[in-house]
């Protein structure tokens, strides 16, 4: 595999929790391979110990990143970006490994994903006046409504376009201030683990981005449980009888549910849905008394 | 004031010599042997017990200068029933209060469970021996069953380990039937040889319990800590046959934390010891992580903070 006398570097990935880089608590990893059926790397298989670890590491993430203001979570996300144009080339790298394609596709991939979190970093300061309003009730009130982020997001990133895909799921997540547990694709997860060492380096609150690594299948039960998990982003996940599993089991707890979609074109610039399935809508009724 | 006087430090002879020849404690092996213990698996039906086990030894401590009566009753209530939703949740030991809230306590509680009162001009120590002993007698005549006292550590680091000796034993007849726990503060004992001294100093005193710390200082309570006072404990009884409890307090968080407590107590005095009456937690918020673990073994789904009460 490398040339010359250099021993080869072989590398097993971890998991991405509260701005750390654990094992799995279980000590599993699995073996991904190229389309050519070459090893590439051993990946840390979560179980759902590490998923309930998570979840307390989103939810002290969400604690400070939602009481940021708008303004920051931009210059947050564009920072991200800035972190991935210096790991530009890895990340083609990583997605010509993971999904065989040309080094030019890999390319465009890469810059679409880059652009898709500036795309969402200036949403930051502005979503919420796109989906909030001012209504008019009849009485002496201003009334108005407000997004606010949800919460604790857990969400499966798609399987197939393994960077573009996995940062059109959490940024939109993210931009709202909630905290997100992502669960990277199966096959593909290397550009998500470069993903995470960029995440690690920009300045993402510990916590408010969780990458696991493993089979959604054996994860997701327990986080659509979780009392402590407000939505769910099924995007990733493909199976239609675990799909409706999920759903169930999120509805004991009154849970957001964003459904996988049906033919998911992540190349095409998004709108706001993603953003708005993952916020609440405060409604205020003030007094506006005698003026 | 004046017992201190009529006892001169040549009384303390006895006391000294012992002290001087308790053998040093080694603080790697300690260690080494708390953090071995702490990598126990434990199963689920293990865990099961050792949860309720934990909840039943918790002290719910308030100690707080923004304390209010109705803050403490609402302790109170939730000591007596910490998960309202379901009733087979064993109650607390006990709850910890400062003197002056005893009574908001004692309100709430009856006597269906222990109210324990800091006392001795907690938690610094810092007062003249006639006010501790004012302290002491106020907190148990408002209703404090249990009286956790610090000890005056600046005598004990110069060396003055009578007068530590005395201020115990001068609380400990103000108690008159209350339980006595004598708060070494282990923090700031700095060493584990030093731990090992009080401990003895405390259980010759007349303590019915000693106790890791006042929550005020870092370190609280650590595994080798507690490891050092437990053997201490179980030497103690093995000499005088009498049997003296332990309060781990401060810093512990998580139910895996209490759990590994649980098997240190085990493993260093026997399961004797497991019991309210021997070993306690003083912590005021792991007892709902402890709530949450108890839910996620009987609901099989994990809980949320939003599911147990503040405070």
């Amino acid at each position: 595999m490398i040339g010359n006398d250099r021993v080869g570097v072989r590398k097993t990935h971890k998991l991405f929790i509260g701005g750390a880089f654990p094992r799995s608590e279980s000590g599993r990893t699995y073996e991904v391979i190229n389309t050519r059926g070459e090893f590439l790397a051993n990946i840390a298989k979560a179980s759902r110990k590490d998923a309930r670890d998570a979840v307390i590491s989103a939810r002290t993430g969400f604690n400070s990143w939602s009481k940021a203001s708008a303004y920051n979570r931009g210059q947050v996300l564009y920072r991200i970006a800035e972190v991935m144009e210096g790991r530009k080339e890895q990340f083609i790298n990583d997605i010509q490994d993971a999904e065989g394609t040309s080094n030019k596709k890999a390319t465009t991939q890469t810059d679409q994903a880059i652009d898709r979190v500036v795309w969402y970093a200036g949403w930051a300061d502005k979503y919420s006046q796109v989906l909030g309003n001012t209504n008019p009730v009849s009485g002496p009130f201003f009334n108005f409504s407000v997004p606010e982020p949800t919460g604790v997001v857990a969400a499966v990133a798609p399987q197939d376009s393994s960077l573009l895909g996995l940062i059109s799921v959490i940024a939109p997540i993210i931009v709202s201030g909630n905290s997100v547990i992502v669960i990277a694709s199966m096959n593909s997860p290397i550009p998500a683990i470069t993903l995470s060492e960029c995440l690690a380096t920009s300045d993402v609150i510990a916590g408010n981005i969780n990458i696991l690594t493993g089979d959604p299948a054996e994860i997701m039960p327990s986080l659509a449980s979780h009392l402590d998990v407000n939505a769910l982003d099924l995007t990733g996940i493909t199976d239609p009888e675990l799909h409706a599993s999920l759903e169930i089991e999120a509805a004991g707890s009154v849970k957001r549910v964003r459904s996988s979609p049906i033919n998911p074109q992540w190349q095409v610039t998004p709108t706001l849905s993603r953003v708005r399935a993952f916020t609440e809508i405060k409604t205020v009724w003030h007094p506006m008394g005698i003026l | 004031m004046s017992s201190l006087e009529v006892h001169p430090a040549e009384s303390h002879k006895g006391l000294l010599s012992f002290l001087a020849g308790l053998p040093g404690v080694d603080q790697v092996g300690a260690e080494a042997r708390a953090a071995a213990l702490g990598t126990r698996s434990i199963k689920k039906e293990s865990k099961i017990w050792a949860i309720d086990m934990a909840i039943s030894m918790v002290d719910l401590t308030t100690l707080e200068g923004a304390d209010t009566a109705g803050k403490v009753k609402a302790m109170s209530s939730k000591a007596l029933h910490p998960d309202p939703a379901d009733p087979s949740t064993p109650s607390v030991a006990a709850v910890c209060v400062y003197g002056d809230l005893v009574y908001a306590a004692r309100e709430v509680v009856g006597d269906r469970i222990h109210v324990a009162a800091v006392a001795t001009a907690f938690p610094s120590g810092r007062a003249s021996l006639g006010v501790k002993l004012a302290d002491t007698k106020e907190a148990v005549a408002a209703g404090a069953d249990e009286i956790d006292m610090v000890i005056d550590r600046g005598a004990f680091l110069t060396g003055n380990f009578g007068k530590v000796f005395d201020e115990i034993v001068a609380v400990k007849q103000a108690c008159g039937t209350a339980h006595l726990k004598v708060i070494l503060e282990t923090g700031e004992l700095k060493t584990l040889d030093n731990v090992r001294k009080a401990s003895w100093l405390a259980m010759k005193a007349g303590a019915d319990f000693i106790k890791t710390s006042t929550g005020k200082v870092t370190p609280a309570a650590t595994l080798p800590v507690t490891l050092v006072m437990l053997e201490a404990v179980r030497d103690y009884y093995q000499e005088t046959n009498t049997r003296i409890g332990v309060k781990a307090a401060g810093g512990i968080k998580t139910s895996k934390d209490a759990i590994k407590y649980l098997v240190l107590v085990n493993e260093t005095v026997g399961d004797a010891w497991l019991t309210p009456d021997l070993f306690r937690f003083g912590a005021s918020t792991l007892l709902n992580d402890l709530l949450l673990q108890r839910q996620k073994m009987i609901t099989g789904h994990y809980s949320g903070p939003d599911y147990v009460t503040i405070d």
